[in-house]
């Protein structure tokens, strides 16, 4: 068996720094195993979030050699092992401990979204009809496993902490599920243009290239919220509309 | 008393998945007060890993299904060993419990007409299973999730529950730790529902998380609680076996509801070679038969390889003692196979089964639609768990109640591939809407605040035991794990024997001393070591349940082998129940209790279905 480092992040918000560590690496491992045996073996206090190990929950986010990863999808036989891997955490956002960020921010954000708000059901048992190409691609933003590294990538977030007045691809992905939805009755234009901040977004795409589950969140949400807002808010013959028909 | 952190509900939730969600959504209905308290993240509890959809008989694709046809289907996975009632009531609320999701967001795949599209599944007579291609946990995580958040109801992410309070008879509360600096907190409640899910962790491979360490088993045991059918293991048959790493990761059965088939070395398609009695009738006898019946010909019987997830492991488990596994100890699971029935198939591969084709590229460096993949029995679910009343969802203990995974009745020996998901929005539902009739009815009780002042001192002697014990073994929280779970693997898996189970009681039974030593360095903050440390109470209750279950039936039916009791009754012995109960002595206590016998109405159900 080959031995490689780990240079882990260690620590919490009082102050912290990379600790090495060597350990023992077999075929097929991903940075989450490595990680796992250090805890089991040589750190058993340190913090690490993880759940599903298959790439389904986005739980163990965290910077793998400077790039956002899934611990669990990031293979070490893709990784130079000749050097130390660096393994710190989502730097997007506060430290709670070692791997360990303080997403709680996030999930805040979700909640003062509207909500989705369905029409009348189209039937009596109460149901819907939708034809599937209707969904293909609202289908498609409702894949995100919540991992926030598109979050962690944004430079509005990351290196302009923009927190209060942006709320991150992740939540303009959420806000395209909910207006592209077939039977979603709400409008949110105006929150995306004002409280959302999605004019601070500059389309440099470093969210789409992060995304484990390969959405095209630029443009095929980000891109398509701004053209409606756009319409509504900047499109003259329409403010005209609006000013008459008050 | 200490002064530790307390919060006030009407109703306590504990658990977060798909189970836990839609019990606070429904006890939230009213003006209740409702807490939720989760070990993960919200939106990370296991649910958001099941594949290939939830069952319900909503006759979308084929209008011969009906809930009797559902409930018969059940019964008959569960080796009529289910509380038929609770089989009854899932599956006549599960189509409604599905629609509603719609109704919250949810976009499942569509019919050509529009309506929610269903797959075939093993054991499942018609095409039951609403899906979103193979992500469908997520989406009904994702759905109740961002419904729930508007309910509210008050979250607290990354707690973990130690012990629930009771004050006399009655549950009044739980108490627990924050994860992040390992801060206790009371949550006192005039009703609580326990929906914390499995007990995968007790064994080495298994397809659950860190998370599922049994504890609403051992909550609810050490309450007073009983525990029903613990012997009922489900280990699923495709789990990834190779590289070592990723062992024991689900392969939905989908995979065979789309056409996959299963081989062994010599390229046989084994499964054709032994089909239990009780489904000749309904299982294909050739391969285009088989085909046509993954491709939706009604006219066809499913083949093989869809037949009971008990069935299907013991067979690979077979191939491979007899020397005709795959080269890491598995057997082949072949999708690829399919081009030469269809032209575009590479491409209708990544469309019906998106992550599973992710899953091997990724992580096996396999692409599924050109080759086989190498599968294997992984530990799955736990059938048995906590014994509640059908309707109401509440257990032994007044106040308490169960939903999902961690309850038990609907599964009897043996659970259906899609029930679980179904199983969790009907009592969840239930458990929800009971424990709020029941915090309406009851005043609180105040907290017996003697023990509290126990359990925190217990909570906390990891920190204050020696690194080694006194014969010099390591007594770190992941070497005890780490043991008990080969031995759970080794004595108490797939095939069992009275030998083995009394040597895997013995082993436990030293693993508990040990663990009563077990020692966590550091400090409270966020310390991996120390929960883990604190799981192990759970993960042992839990797994001399199932060893103690296991070695009481003597018979080998639905998931339970015994390869020194292969007949499927004991004779003279009846249908029975598994039960046990902590003793006055604090030992755990096993008897049985025959089956009921079926209502005139349910009989004739299967009287005519089968």
């Amino acid at each position: 068996m080959a031995k490689a480092t780990f240079r882990i992040w260690r620590g919490n918000a009082d102050g912290a720094e990379f600790v090495d560590y060597d350990t023992e690496v077999s075929e097929g491992m991903v940075v989450l195993d490595a990680v796992h045996r250090i805890q089991a073996e040589q750190a058993n206090d340190m913090a690490v979030r993880w759940n599903c190990k298959a790439g389904k929950c986005g739980s163990c986010s965290a910077e793998v050699n400077g790039q956002p990863k899934l611990m669990c999808m990031t293979r070490l036989n893709d990784l130079p092992l000749d050097e130390p891997v660096t393994v710190e955490p989502m730097r997007a956002f506060p430290l709670i401990k070692d791997l360990v960020a303080d997403v709680s921010w996030n999930f805040k954000v979700k909640e003062k979204m509207k909500p989705f708000t369905p029409r009348p059901p189209d039937a009596e048992d109460g149901t819907w009809r939708m034809e599937q190409e209707d969904i293909d691609h609202v289908q498609e933003f409702r894949k995100c496993i919540e991992c926030f590294l598109c979050q962690d990538v944004c430079h509005v977030l990351r290196e302009h902490d923009l927190h209060d007045e942006f709320i991150g691809p992740r939540y303009f992905v959420y806000a395209a599920s909910l207006e592209m939805h077939p039977i979603d009755t709400e409008n949110r234009l105006e929150e995306l243009k004002d409280s959302d901040g999605i004019g601070y977004c500059n389309i440099t795409k470093c969210c789409t290239q992060v995304c484990p589950e390969h959405i095209t969140i630029t443009d095929n949400a980000i891109i398509p919220l701004k053209e409606r807002v756009v319409d509504q808010f900047y499109d003259p013959i329409k403010k005209l509309f609006r000013v008459f028909s008050r | 008393m200490a002064s530790y952190e307390t919060h006030e509900y009407d109703v306590l939730i504990i658990g977060a998945g798909g189970a836990g969600l839609r019990a606070a959504i429904e006890a939230a209905v009213g003006d209740l007060k409702v807490g939720l308290v989760c070990k993960s993240l919200l939106g990370k509890a296991h649910t958001v890993m099941a594949e290939g959809g939830v069952a319900a008989a909503l006759a979308n694709v084929d209008e011969r299904d009906s809930w009797r046809v559902h409930f018969a289907d059940t019964m008959r996975g569960g080796q009529y060993l289910s509380d038929a009632r609770m089989a009854e009531l899932h599956a006549q609320e599960s189509p409604d419990r599905v629609r509603e999701l719609e109704a919250w967001g949810a976009l499942f795949d569509r019919t050509q007409d529009g309506g929610i599209l269903q797959r075939n599944f093993g054991g499942h007579q018609y095409p039951r299973l609403a899906h979103v291609g193979d992500r469908t946990g997520l989406e009904m995580i994702r759905a109740l999730q961002d419904h729930g958040i508007h309910q509210g109801i008050e979250v607290h992410m990354e707690n973990t529950v130690v012990s629930l309070l009771k004050t006399g008879d009655r549950v009044s509360g739980a108490f627990g730790y924050e994860r992040e600096k390992g801060r206790f907190k009371i949550f006192a409640a005039k009703a609580v529902v326990l929906a914390t899910g499995g007990v995968g962790k007790a064994y080495k491979v298994t397809s659950n998380s860190w998370e599922y360490t049994g504890d609403g088993h051992s909550l609810a045991y050490h309450a007073g609680a009983e525990l029903i059918d613990m012997e009922f293991v489900q280990f699923h048959p495709t789990g990834m076996v190779w590289p070592p790493s990723v062992r024991g990761i689900l392969v939905t059965e989908g995979v065979r509801g789309e056409g996959g088939i299963l081989t062994n070395s010599e390229g046989n398609r084994f499964m054709f070679d032994d089909i239990p009695e009780l489904y000749v009738d309904q299982t294909a006898d050739n391969p285009e038969e088989g085909w046509l019946y993954t491709q939706g010909d009604r006219e066809a019987r499913r083949p093989p390889e869809l037949l009971t997830r008990d069935h299907v492991a013991r067979c690979i488990v077979r191939e491979v003692q007899e020397g005709r596994g795959s080269p890491h100890g598995g057997v082949f699971l072949d999708i690829a196979w399919i081009k030469e029935k269809m032209p575009n198939a590479p491409e209708h591969i990544r469309r019906k089964l998106p992550s599973m084709y992710h899953q091997f590229k990724e992580l096996a460096d396999i692409d599924i639609t050109q080759e086989p993949m190498e599968v294997g029995p992984t530990t799955h679910y736990i059938m048995g768990g906590i014994r509640v009343d059908a309707d109401s969802q509440m257990t032994a203990v007044p106040g308490l109640f169960a939903a999902g995974e961690c309850a038990a009745g609907l599964h009897g020996a043996n659970r259906l591939g899609g029930n679980s998901l179904s199983d969790l929005l009907v009592f969840g539902k239930r458990a929800g809407e009971y424990a709020a009739r029941f915090a309406i009815e009851n005043k609180a009780v105040s907290l017996d605040e003697s023990e509290i002042d126990t359990i925190a001192a217990h909570t906390l002697k990891p920190f204050e035991n020696p690194p080694e014990d006194g014969n010099g073994d390591k007594v770190g929280p992941y070497d005890i794990q780490a043991q008990l779970q080969d031995k759970m693997q080794e004595l108490v898996g797939i095939a069992r024997s009275q030998e083995s189970l009394a040597q895997a009681l013995a082993e436990i039974q030293n693993l508990r001393e040990k663990a009563e030593n077990v020692h966590a360095i550091g400090n409270r903050e966020y310390n991996a070591g120390w929960h883990t440390a604190l799981d192990l109470d759970c993960l042992l209750t839990v797994s001399e349940a199932i060893a103690l279950a296991a070695l009481e039936r003597r018979a080998s039916i639905g998931a339970h082998s015994r390869d020194d009791h292969p007949e499927k009754e004991e004779p003279g012995a009846g249908k029975y129940n598994t039960i046990i109960k902590k003793a006055d002595d604090g030992t755990m206590g096993i008897r049985r209790e025959p089956v009921d016998e079926l209502r005139a109405d349910l009989q004739e159900i299967i009287d005519e279905i089968g």
